[in-house]
């Protein structure tokens, strides 16, 4: 079974970035060697939130804002399964950022991707948490005067396990830190810069190209130097930022695996193991 | 001779009244005694007055909250002027040497207790609450050994010098209680021993969901839905169950629907603010077809409303939250037997129809203890529903009755999609009109099932009848005291365990009833409107309360008094 999927009517706009993470993604998980009825993707709503729609995998294109709480309750049913959360930057941001916070706190060993294009796309272009200052829209009129967004900052002060920007055009260094997303063990954001050619005028294919560069030798393990890079805002750090194997796997760590190993689904009612706790209270 | 008395213990937040409650209700069990027990608190840490009520008896089963005492132990003044409509000139009131210039001594018989004294010799003020026990004890003239056993069970974590110091403490209380006389002549050793347990609301609950297979917990702090999350999350390990708390109730909805859609069995367990939040995640579920259990425990609102108190409001919430138009069952346990029985099924409901099952109960259901028998686990069948997949596998396929087979991620060979906006059978995103209708009724189509299904509500009393008295979820013990004490063969009554979707199947309680009348915990009478709006019901009154407080057996039985005396 492949990932891949043969789409005849796909939502997007020609020339949408959604299209180059969608490759990414196929590549990315192709190479990985997993079955795709092994993985989940759990979306949000907005164009990015689509997504599972055009992959060959299981998933819950869900609500606005909450692809994290879902993934995490999908992954601590069934440990053996590829989870993923993916969404927008309006959806993970802005609606879930309440479970963006503490998705990272929590670490469920899922990976959570966002299409980050600094707009909001399937309402038809009204800023979103990323905008950049002054980028006007028909309801920002005078142009967006609140600070952006900055996720991997908020990412790496929470110390999230994994936390990566990558740029939806750049194809094969995508998919390289993907899937080192996906093999990580623990919770591991991807932000995604990515063109939207309708609804942004600003941040385009040119100045993603003009003002992004990837880090070098670069210590992934100083969480110092990782927040450091992370508001570095005159050009944009591409690359792997902070990653740590030290925090405690969410779903490993719960009560419910300490005894038992198996997924939740195979487990049964212990009817003998109940009465002898009423009978305790005889 | 007296076959039942009622206790009430009143005191100050911190001040130890539930571990009297706890040791008590324990130990009045042990003696042989039926008991039943139920709390008011306030919604503070320390301060305030709460009290307990317990009621012991050798021969009928107490199963609801009087209004009156017969004996009050204060340990606030407050607690006494609070209570004092509830005594009559019979009560005994127990209360410390100190508050006897403070008191106005204007109901019942006065009994000076050197509290006080007794705790400083036991060791201090914190051993008042086990000396009022002893006090008890000496009184009603319990086994002494068996009651210091619960005791030392009871502080087992703690120090050796405490457990000693509360052994001593109940030593003294229990030499003070000796000397008074209560003419409470109570016959002990009804009970066989060895038979019953003791079990609250809350407790019915969590081992109903884990006896229903429950795997899998999420939800977050609120009075009074907690204790069935803290009773989950104190058998998690034991029982292999994922408990988290988690950062609001939008999480906690949303999670379960997560782990149902990986093969768990999730319980969320939450009260009316809480649950408000959840109505997003409820729709979809809706819209998607995943079971969902929700236990609501009800507390007054509007916003905080009482956050400790009771009431039975949120009845619409439950049936009509969520946007759009979706199926969903509403239970409403009115025993404690049932809120087992009915959480456990609710399990299996929610699996097999794809539906989120909801369970209301309130702040009096969930505090309320009294004994029962330890469930017939024989009797006990879980089902899991979900298939294995085939490679063509589609989650919405279109089926006579509406429901199409459940498949998990991982489990066979196909592959499970869905989405929140309208779907075609194979869970791919469509505006489609034609397939939108067939998914909307395929979706409804279930509810005409749920309707066939429905748990029928239980009729008490004569069936010839001229009134019925119809009720819903905790209030069943209380009218059924009621109707003892009113001894009438003129009533009857029709009490609601499930209350949506309702059935026509119930018309046939209304055959010969001349009147009807709604009794609920509420000021709208919700349920009335919703058995006219369902099943073009039309009752001729309700008997109502709004005050946070339970209703008492005294006070339905006045008020149904009134209502067949015309």
């Amino acid at each position: 079974m492949k990932f891949k999927k043969n789409n005849e009517d796909i939502h997007w706009c020609p020339g949408c970035g959604n299209y180059k993470i969608l490759e990414i993604l196929e590549k990315a998980l192709e190479q990985l060697n997993i079955n795709p009825k092994d993985t989940v993707m759990i979306s949000g709503i907005g164009q990015a939130g689509k997504t599972p729609h055009f992959i060959n995998l299981n998933g819950i294109h869900s609500l606005h804002g909450r692809a994290l709480p879902i993934a995490t309750g999908v992954k601590s049913a069934n440990r053996e399964l590829t989870v993923i959360a993916e969404g927008g930057d309006g959806d993970m941001y802005g609606e879930g950022g309440n479970h963006f916070i503490h998705a990272i706190r929590r670490n469920p060993n899922i990976t959570n991707i966002v299409h980050n294009n600094m707009v909001y796309g399937l309402t038809k272009g009204q800023a979103s948490p990323t905008s950049p200052l002054g980028f006007k829209t028909p309801v920002q009129v005078n142009g967006v005067y609140e600070n952006p967004f900055n996720p991997l900052s908020v990412a790496i002060s929470l110390n999230a396990s994994f936390v990566a920007r990558i740029y939806a055009n750049h194809k094969e260094k995508s998919i390289e830190i993907i899937k080192k997303a996906i093999k990580h063990d623990g919770y591991a954001l991807v932000d995604i810069f990515q063109p939207c050619v309708v609804f942004n005028k600003v941040n385009t294919y040119k100045w993603f190209e003009d003002n992004t560069y990837y880090l070098e030798n670069n210590d992934a393990s100083d969480r110092q130097e990782a927040f450091k890079l992370s508001i570095k805002n005159d050009r944009y750090p591409l690359g792997i930022f902070y990653k740590t194997e030290s925090k405690p796997v969410f779903e490993d760590k719960n009560d419910g695996y300490k005894k038992y190993s198996k997924p939740l689904f195979k487990r049964e009612v212990e009817k003998d193991k109940l009465i002898d706790y009423f009978k305790e209270k005889l | 001779m007296k076959e039942s008395i009622s206790l009430v213990l009143t005191g100050a937040a911190g001040q130890g009244i539930q571990i009297i409650e706890e040791i008590s209700v324990e130990m009045f069990k042990k003696a042989g005694f039926y008991v039943f027990a139920t709390k008011k608190y306030m919604s503070r840490v320390r301060g305030g007055i709460n009290s307990t009520e317990i009621r012991i008896s050798s021969v009928n089963k107490p199963r609801a909250y009087c209004n009156n005492i017969d004996i009050l132990i204060p340990f606030k003044v407050g607690g006494y002027e609070k209570n004092k409509k509830r005594l009559t000139k019979n009560s005994y009131i127990l209360i410390d040497k100190s508050f006897k210039e403070e008191i106005k001594e204007d109901s019942g018989n006065f009994l000076y207790i050197p509290f006080n004294k007794m705790s400083k010799e036991a060791g201090g003020n914190i051993y008042t609450n086990t000396i009022a026990v002893g006090v008890l004890s000496g009184i009603l003239n319990l086994n002494i050994e068996s009651a210091k056993n619960i005791i030392s069970k009871k502080f087992k974590n703690k120090a050796k010098k405490i457990i000693d110091n509360n052994l001593e403490a109940f030593k003294i209380g229990f030499e003070e209680g000796k000397k008074y006389n209560l003419k409470f002549n109570l016959k002990l050793e009804k009970l066989k021993k060895g038979k019953d347990i003791v079990l609250n609301g809350s407790e019915s609950i969590a081992l109903g969901a884990i006896a229903g297979g429950c795997n899998f917990v999420s939800a977050y702090p609120m009075s009074p839905s907690t204790e069935v999350l803290q009773i989950c999350a104190s058998m998690a390990e034991d029982f292999g169950i994922v408990v988290e708390q988690i950062e609001d109730e939008i999480s906690a909805v949303n999670m379960s629907i997560g782990a149902w859609f990986a093969g768990a069995r999730g319980l969320i367990t939450t009260s009316g603010g809480g649950f408000a939040l959840m109505s997003e995640g409820l729709s979809l579920a809706g819209m998607i077809e995943s079971p969902l259990v929700i236990h609501l425990a009800q507390r007054p609102g509007p916003a905080t409303g009482l956050p400790t108190r009771t009431e039975q409001g949120d009845l619409n919430l439950a049936v009509y939250s969520g946007h759009g138009e979706f199926p969903r069952i509403v239970l409403a346990p009115g025993t404690i037997e049932e809120g087992f029985d009915l959480t456990q099924k609710a399990f299996n409901l929610a699996d097999k129809y794809q539906v989120p099952v909801m369970i209301l109960t309130d702040q009096y259901f969930v505090s309320s203890y009294y004994n029962l028998k330890i469930p017939e686990f024989d009797k006990i069948e879980n089902k899991k529903y979900f298939i294995k997949s085939k490679e063509d596998y589609k989650r919405h396929e279109i089926t006579k009755n509406g429901l199409s087979k459940r498949a998990i991620p991982g489990f066979g060979k196909g592959i499970v999609k869905t989405t929140g906006n309208e779907h075609e059978e194979n869970g791919f995103i469509t505006e489609d009109m034609n397939i939108r209708n067939s998914m909307q009724e395929k979706r409804l189509c279930k509810l005409e099932l749920l309707k066939e299904k429905m748990i029928e509500p239980t009729f008490y009393g004569n069936k010839n009848a001229e009134f019925l008295f119809l009720s819903w979820g905790s209030t069943f013990n209380i009218i059924k005291e009621a109707f003892e004490k009113l001894n009438s063969k003129n009533v009857a009554l029709l009490h609601f365990s499930q209350v949506y979707p309702l059935s026509k199947n119930i018309y046939k309680y209304f055959n010969n009833s001349k009147q009807c009348y709604v009794v609920e915990n509420n000021s709208t009478s919700q349920f009335r409107k919703l058995l006219r709006t369902e099943l073009n019901l039309n009752i001729d009154g309700s008997i109502l309360k709004y005050d946070g407080r339970p209703f008492s057996a005294e006070g339905i039985y006045s008020k149904i008094k009134k209502i067949i005396n015309g």
